[in-house]
């Protein structure tokens, strides 16, 4: 028999079980792997892996990189499973790299339609694995699933049109034997939703709609028809809490985004945190951080879930900082506001009432003259994964600091696949990367901001220079790893905001590094350019 | 058999077209040329798009040869028809591959099969899926079939099960490893460099050996693949034959 070539013994360490959903819910158990987006259904960003420490961080040695093809936003965080990287070259190239080496398994190549117009670059933040498949959504609005193993493609399924400004960009999120991914175009007037899909077989499952239609609850905060290009988008991952099957997800902004004249009231769920239960899709509580935006304050932020003690009592909570400027306190179990407190300068809101709803400062509104705003349109923190560490109790906020934009409101009128903005935010931070940086004080830097979300205190700050387009990641060792526009990748002291070791990658960090080990060897890994980069220490 | 005897006489003798001669390797480059270039629009058999069968000589705008190879060069302005960047004697070399297939025709056993019966034996009697997958079922130690139809002509899947060491493409070899304490691996070859070898080893896992730390790597020449040429009746044949041309690959939905 031929086939006797094939009966054969194994040698190596590689252990390459499926990913069961089980072991997705125990991530926490396995850190050598990084099996979702954000590390961990809780979101943390934060690996136990503590090899790399504040005194030998100064070791780390660059071991290899992967030079895309594309000049696009290299936004993709990784996923590492048994040895095997797996990642997103944009648009929507998957790719399987031997991660100690940075070698090709295979490439998977797709070629989004042209009719694909993502607002802000043609990205993708990464895939979702479920036993041996991964998912990826594209920036046509496809979910494909692709055999982990080959590359080999095995549905796919359109989930919008591309033609009318749908997209996704986000990495999916699995909850049992679902994959659930919500529709980036908010600034197409598209109509949001975050859908389930069966596994198996690409199946829509349910589908939650981000703009309520009529008949439903939440509809009434819509006038004059604005519902139906209500904007509220979604393009970073959500989170999801085992205890109570809810899957939280951050909604983007309303549509048109800087002049709510088509679309009087409170206009849900845009600007909000929902928690759906993850079987059926079903609204089980909301959150508003800002009603009726006209800042394009979207609130696509990764939902941290954090057990910790609050006054006096244990509670489960969800910690968020949120690009209107305000950090964030929520029960996740019941959406009960907390605390919000403001972690950069804010101008239009001075507080909050009883049910943590903002109180708005008179005038601050954009308009035809021109009104100035803090935070500016890319917000005091935006997509930019944050993270926390139990350990040291502190949140961590990749932070645009002295940032203004002034706001003008022009018209909008709704035509398909078009821009449906209705304004135009200036800011002295220019919204890419510029080659020199002439900025003086009070015009805008980067940082990291330490905060207790006990207090909403500042604990310490990391100040750059540049502003950040690049996550967090925090390890046991009490390390935590973060970037910039700037190109420099540093490891910072958690406790106290140290720095301990840096290089420069000459390209802007524009995703989260992660970390994971293989063979006992701890490597972290971070996107700075159009390149992907690993370190480790010196051997 | 018949067909592919056919088959290899018009490779052996040479084509030829707009007053080239070209040679049995020429058209079997031509072959490889149409199949990384063309056969994602016009299908293994050349009939795909409406209106145009290539290996009969039906064009829509082509009246001779040396049409043919210049719309393969120029395309097709304001169409589907891109403009290839080969040369006018590659060109030419897949004309020649379509008069080739053109002549030998289809295959006998392909024209009386049934691709519902020919689905039961690849996945029952015939023990296909121990070794192939289709479509996220099956193994993936020998190459997946999801999308077989929209590149193989009915002959060639046919020469495939009959014949399989005939053909093995670069991206199906197999590889035999042999670590420094001698434990031997084998498996499908992924990728390979200067330094490193990359497999999916027969319990389908990526894995990948730098050489030092090997002791031989060599590629297996013969297909894994035993014949099926008095494992199946002629019947049974042209049933998984139909099968398989019938799979084009993901659909969506």
């Amino acid at each position: 028999m031929k086939r006797a070539l094939f009966v054969l013994f194994s040698i190596g360490s590689c252990a390459s079980a499926q990913v069961t959903f089980d072991r997705i819910l125990n991530a926490a158990k396995e850190p050598q792997n990084w099996l979702t987006y954000s590390g961990a259904f809780g979101s943390q960003r934060h690996s136990s892996l503590a090899q790399i420490t504040p005194a030998n961080v100064k070791n780390l040695e660059l071991q290899w990189i992967y030079q895309t093809r594309s000049l696009e936003k290299f936004e993709a965080t990784p996923l590492v499973v048994d040895g095997v990287m797996y990642t997103v070259q944009p648009p929507n190239d998957v790719m399987a790299l031997d991660a100690t080496t940075g070698r090709v398994f295979w490439i998977y190549t797709y070629n989004p339609s042209p009719e694909s117009r993502p607002c802000c670059g043609r990205v993708n933040r990464g895939l979702a694995i479920l036993g041996d498949t991964l998912f990826m959504g594209t920036i046509d609005a496809h979910l494909i699933a692709i055999d982990a193993k080959t590359g080999r493609p095995i549905w796919n399924r359109e989930v919008a049109k591309a033609a009318s400004g749908y997209a996704l960009t986000h990495a999916p999120l699995i909850v049992k034997d679902k994959v659930i991914v919500g529709t980036a175009g908010g600034e197409f007037g598209i109509r949001g939703f975050i859908a389930a899909y069966d596994a198996n077989t690409g199946k829509e499952v349910w589908r939650f709609h981000n703009i309520p239609e009529p008949g439903e609850p939440g509809h009434e905060t819509w006038k004059n028809d604005g519902w139906m290009h209500g904007g509220g988008s979604v393009w970073v991952t959500g989170s999801y809490d085992q205890d109570s099957n809810l899957t939280y997800w951050g909604i983007g902004n309303p549509g048109p985004d800087w002049n709510g004249d088509p679309r009087p009231g409170d206009n849900l769920y845009t600007d909000s945190v929902v928690a759906l239960d993850a079987d059926t899709g079903k609204l089980k509580w909301f959150y508003q951080f800002s009603p009726h935006d006209e800042f394009d304050y979207d609130s696509v932020q990764v939902p941290v879930l954090a057990d910790m003690q609050w006054k006096g009592q244990r509670r489960k909570v969800m910690l968020w900082a949120n690009r209107n400027g305000l950090f964030y306190v929520l029960d996740r179990t019941t959406g009960e506001f907390l605390q919000g407190k403001p972690f950069v300068e804010v101008n239009w809101m001075n507080g909050f009432d009883e049910k943590g709803r903002p109180m708005r400062v008179p005038g601050k509104v954009p308009s035809r003259e021109g009104t100035l705003i803090s935070p500016g349109n890319q917000g005091g923190t935006n997509w930019y994964s944050p993270s926390y560490s139990a350990r040291t109790g502190l949140f961590y906020i990749p932070t645009w600091g002295d940032y203004t934009s002034i706001y003008t409101k022009n018209d909008a009128e709704y035509e398909e696949g078009k821009n449906y903005g209705g304004g135009r935010p200036r800011a002295t931070v220019t919204l890419a990367r510029a080659p020199l940086n002439l900025r003086k004080d009070g015009e805008g830097f980067g940082a990291i901001r330490a905060m207790d979300p006990k207090t909403g205190e500042r604990k310490w700050e990391f100040k750059m220079a540049d502003v950040t387009d690049a996550g967090i990641l925090t390890t046991d060792s009490d390390l935590l790893f973060s970037g910039g526009r700037e190109g420099f990748f540093y490891a910072l002291d958690a406790r106290n905001g140290n720095l301990l070791w840096k290089t420069t990658l000459g390209g802007p960090v524009q995703s989260g590094p992660i970390t994971y080990s293989v063979n006992g060897r701890q490597y972290v890994s971070v996107n700075a350019g159009s390149s992907l980069f690993v370190f480790a220490l010196r051997q | 058999m018949r067909v592919s005897s056919v088959f290899i006489f018009i490779l052996a003798g040479g084509v030829t077209v707009a007053q080239h001669a070209y040679t049995a390797g020429d058209i079997e480059d031509g072959a490889l040329l149409y199949r990384n270039t063309c056969v994602a629009c016009h299908g293994p058999d050349g009939n795909l798009v409406a209106g145009v069968d290539l290996a009969h000589g039906k064009f829509k705008r082509a009246a001779n040869d040396d049409q043919a190879v210049a719309i393969i060069r120029n395309g097709i302005p304001g169409t589907l028809m891109p403009p290839a960047t080969i040369t006018e004697f590659q060109a030419g070399t897949i004309v020649a591959y379509l008069h080739s297939i053109g002549t030998a025709g289809a295959a006998s056993s392909a024209l009386t099969g049934d691709a519902t019966r020919g689905k039961a034996i690849f996945e029952g009697k015939g023990g296909c899926m121990s070794c192939h997958r289709i479509r996220g079922q099956g193994t993936r130690l020998g190459p997946d079939l999801s999308d077989i139809g929209a590149y193989r002509r009915a002959p060639e899947i046919e020469r495939s099960i009959l014949d399989p060491d005939a053909e093995v493409l670069p991206q199906n070899r197999s590889v035999r490893l042999v670590a420094k304490d001698g434990t031997i691996i084998t498996g499908r070859l992924m990728n390979e460099d200067t330094f490193n070898v990359m497999i999916l080893d027969s319990k389908e896992r990526l894995m990948a050996f730098s050489k030092p730390d090997l002791r031989e790597f060599t590629f297996l020449d013969k297909s894994p693949m035993p014949s099926f040429k008095d494992k199946l009746s002629a019947q049974e044949l042209a049933d998984v034959v139909v099968y398989l041309s019938s799979l084009k690959g993901v659909e969506v939905k």
